[in-house]
């Protein structure tokens, strides 16, 4: 058995941790195992094609009650919980984080600050191809990018798959399902794809942690992760580096609110 | 039904042909690594060599959004309207899969048992399938074991199987099939005895035979392994909206002040709140019930009510997955397994 | 493609709960309308969308059809905007129907809760109007408070005939001091009327979990399970067995029902 797989199994058996969600080898690309036994754990895998954000599962109340549960994931899903905790989603002590390093032993986290620690050290660089990307489009004119937007987003057929890969995403009640008022058509149809599309991002900036599992979600492969990189970029740019949470969202007591009449 | 034979070199010109008189044809096109259905003006548009296409070819009779009728409100009074014949056009799918053609069977069945849906029924009778046989198949492809196969003939018009590098089987099972042919005739010869179709398909293991899962599942309703297969399913819809046969919608008001439409859109039983009352109380609150629910409707209620399965084995739902909820691999689990 | 019907009349019954009386827009249309106790139809607020109700008519009664409901979310309260006059839609009949013929010479014991009177009244005025072919007539009607009961003057008139048992209650702490119906949820009054099992069929009609209580009270009573009725309720969308809402076992709740005996029900995966 692998060391991830061993201590896994280990843990399940001390009997604190109920479940260990961690990543399987799947047909094609790795997916996520939920391990009940350690009889489950053997299946455990970590690599690079590790992906999928574990933490998406983490604010499900079907799976998470109230025993503690082992996560073993990559380092967005580290970053994820950061962002669940500081948004007040989830109970740390539910969990125990754990993610793997390059020699395949498991770090285990302590606290939220071992874990801010370990991802404002370990971010990985950014993906050349998608940089070049961005930078094409910001090269276009405003009537180049519609058209660009118009045609991909046409192509979307609303299966929210990008929505429901997304951990942040934890509305109970979506805003394109709400139809008191009917903020978003809900049907595919060019204008209102791109308009999903936009509601999306608008709800991610400044709380997306750039897993990227939006864009590999989606079964049409639509650009839809050069907007959420290009919505990350901008922000750092405007509003500093991702730490403490929501860069849009700070306040304090004593804020005037008189813009507001 | 006849057997013909028709050069490699001269199936585009076939198609040419086609798409000068015929106003819609719809074909799979290279799609980045991978191959979608799409209108095509050329038959040099055609990606040939892609295996299948990520997204089924249901939307040339279940569009993913289509009006019902449209209103338009004066004071107190409402006036409606019909949708204009001008919408339902001829069209020919061309290199659809064996699976895609008899994905239309339970389709057409679902939309006309007791009440018949116009709408679909208009765009049916309008379409004339030219199916590929398949030399080739992945390891998600499962239409062995759904009562299918690589060169299955079944609701096809016409059926192209290529040979070799130099000629393609053309067999012609109904009149509209014969009415593609006439558009060429000159570039088809009766095929002979010796042509062997079933030397070139893909080879497909059957895993497993429908009526296994149907009569497994009959008494699982309670059993533990909907929620150990579900455990990670996200709940989106993609899985829905690329099969072949699923056919549930939403209906949905489409309001510009005082008029507007009424609309039909693609909806998935997997949704969260696809059966939630008003009241709040669901019937099917976790993804476990709604797992269920996917796998009984297609393989226990549609065959029990409608005398036909639900699910084709094209496999595209396992392709489109976002967590690879493999669905031969779930259903050949269940067909092994034992059920308390 | 929906009918449109014309507001003849608005009705307040209960807080959020209104009736629509609605004449059909075409006279000939209305004229060849026809429709069984039980059937049910989409309503049309346009712009808004379509609800399910039933029809909370008797089809013995011509010229009209009336729909009872209360506000919950976008399209109820699109209908609650609707005056006198204007127009709405109507699909109908969809679904099943009480099977009246089957009922001929039995007594009759109906219970409903609340905002599920309506299917009973279609069903209840449709009884009344052939009084003669049905045996005792029991009827168990409970709501939350005495302002929730819908209906109130139909009550009087069913409490006035001799040849209907009418038992009202409400539930503890709903009473004001002038009530003189019970006091208790419907399933324990239910209990307490007792109404003989013999050569009778009951129909339930309420929120689910009213029906959860009221099942075994009848069965103690000795009511066997192919002589209770109830009708369902779950999403429903389009009405006629496509669109795969309101799909519960084998069955199309739209389409094979709502009307449903007990046996059938006991068949069906608990997803309603």
């Amino acid at each position: 058995m692998s060391k991830i797989s061993e201590k896994a199994a280990a843990l399940l058996q001390e009997g604190a941790i109920k479940m260990i969600i961690g990543y399987e080898q799947g047909t094609e690309h790795p997916r996520p195992i939920f391990c009940h036994t350690p009889e489950d754990c053997k299946k455990l895998i970590f690599n690079d094609q590790c992906k999928n954000n574990l933490a998406v599962y983490l604010t499900k109340k079907e799976i998470v009650d109230n025993d503690k549960i082992g996560v073993i994931g990559n380092f967005y899903v580290v970053k994820t919980v950061i962002q669940l905790f500081l948004e007040n989603q989830i109970h740390l002590d539910h969990f125990l984080i754990m993610t793997v390093d390059e020699a395949g032993d498991i770090i285990t986290f302590g606290n939220i600050d071992e874990m801010k620690q370990y991802v404002a050290s370990h971010e990985p660089p950014a993906n050349p191809t998608v940089l070049a990307a961005i930078e094409k489009i910001d090269k276009m004119s405003r009537e180049e990018r519609w058209a660009y937007w118009k045609t991909e987003l046409s192509k979307c057929i609303r299966c929210y798959a990008c929505r429901a890969a997304c951990p942040l995403c934890y509305c109970n009640r979506c805003i394109t399902d709400v139809n008191c008022p009917q903020w978003l058509e809900p049907w595919s149809a060019p204008l209102s794809n791109i308009e999903w599309q936009i509601n999306r991002i608008m709800h991610m900036s400044g709380r997306c942690v750039g897993c990227g599992e939006c864009a590999a979600a989606c079964p049409l492969e639509l650009p839809i992760g050069l907007l959420t990189k290009k919505m990350g970029m901008d922000i750092k740019d405007s509003f500093g580096e991702w730490k403490d949470g929501n860069v849009l969202s700070t306040y304090k007591v004593g804020d005037k609110e008189n813009f507001i009449h | 039904m006849e057997k013909l034979i028709i050069k490699l070199q001269d199936i585009n010109t076939w198609l040419d042909q086609i798409i000068e008189k015929v106003p819609r044809v719809i074909a799979p096109i290279k799609y980045g690594q991978k191959a979608e259905f799409a209108l095509i003006k050329n038959a040099t548009d055609v990606h040939y060599d892609s295996q299948t296409t990520i997204s089924s070819v249901k939307s040339a009779a279940f569009p993913s959004t289509e009006t019902l009728f449209a209103y338009a409100k004066n004071g107190p009074d409402t006036k409606l309207y019909n949708v204009a014949e001008e919408n339902f056009v001829n069209t020919v799918i061309w290199r659809a899969r064996p699976c895609d053609a008899i994905a239309f069977k339970p389709m057409t069945k679902i939309f006309n048992s007791d009440y018949q849906d116009e709408l679909y029924n208009k765009r049916y009778e309008k379409i004339t399938l030219v199916t590929f046989a398949c030399n080739k198949a992945d390891e998600f492809c499962f239409c062995t074991s759904t009562g299918g196969g690589p060169g299955s003939i079944e609701n096809s018009d016409a059926m192209v199987t290529v040979i070799d590098k130099e000629k393609a089987l053309v067999e012609v099972f109904t009149e509209k099939g014969q009415q593609l042919i006439d558009l060429a005739k000159e570039l088809f010869e009766k095929a002979d005895e010796s042509i062997d179709k079933d030397a070139v398909l893909a080879k497909i293991p059957q895993k497993f035979t429908k009526e296994q899962i149907h009569d497994h599942i009959q008494n699982a309703f309670k059993s533990s392994i909907w929620k150990a297969q579900s455990e990670r399913c996200l709940g989106c819809g993609a899985c829905a909206y690329v099969c072949p046969v699923c056919t549930c919608f939403d209906i949905q008001e489409d309001s510009h002040g005082n008029q507007g439409r009424r609309i039909r859109c693609w909806d998935s039983c997997g949704f969260q709140l696809y059966t939630q009352h008003t009241s709040g109380y669901n019937p099917r609150p976790n993804q476990a019930a709604r797992w269920r629910q996917r796998i009984l409707h297609k393989f226990l209620y549609m065959p029990d009510r409608l005398n036909i399965y639900g699910c084709t084995g094209c496999g595209r739902c396992s392709r489109a997955c976002p967590v690879d909820m493999n669905i031969v691999e779930h259903l050949t689990s269940i067909a092994n397994s034992i059920h308390e | 493609m929906p009918y449109i019907m014309v507001i003849d009349k608005v009705i307040v019954e209960a807080p959020g709960v209104k009736t629509l009386r609605l004449r059909f827009q075409n006279e000939e249309e209305g004229k060849s309308f026809e429709f069984k106790a039980g059937n049910f139809a989409e309503y049309s607020a346009f712009g808004e969308g379509e609800c399910t109700f039933c029809i909370a008519s008797a089809p013995t009664r011509k010229g009209y059809v009336e729909c009872t409901f209360r506000k919950a979310g976008r399209v109820t309260f699109g209908l609650d905007r609707l005056e006198e006059g204007m127009t709405m839609g109507f699909r109908a009949p969809l679904g099943n129907h009480f099977p009246l013929e089957d009922w001929k010479g039995k007594n009759l014991v109906f219970v409903a809760g609340g905002i599920a009177l309506p299917p009973m009244r279609a069903v209840i005025d449709n009884v009344l109007d052939r009084r003669d072919e049905f045996g005792n007539i029991t009827i168990v009607y409970g709501a939350k408070t005495v302002n929730d009961l819908v209906y109130k003057e139909e009550l009087n008139e069913w409490n006035e005939r001799p040849d209907v048992n009418l038992f009202q209650t409400v539930d503890p702490g709903g009473e004001t001091p002038e009530w003189k119906g019970k006091i208790g949820f419907t399933p324990n009054v239910l209990a307490e009327v007792a109404p003989d099992s013999n050569n009778a069929v009951a129909i339930v009609c309420g929120p689910p979990i009213m029906i959860k209580f009221t099942f075994p009270v009848l069965t103690n009573l000795g009511f066997k399970d192919e002589n209770i009725y109830t009708t369902l309720e779950n999403r429903m969308k389009c009405g006629i067995g496509k669109c795969g809402r309101c799909n519960v076992g084998p069955y199309f709740v739209c389409k094979d029902g709502p009307v449903f005996c007990k046996t059938q029900l006991d068949q069906l995966p608990p997803e309603f």
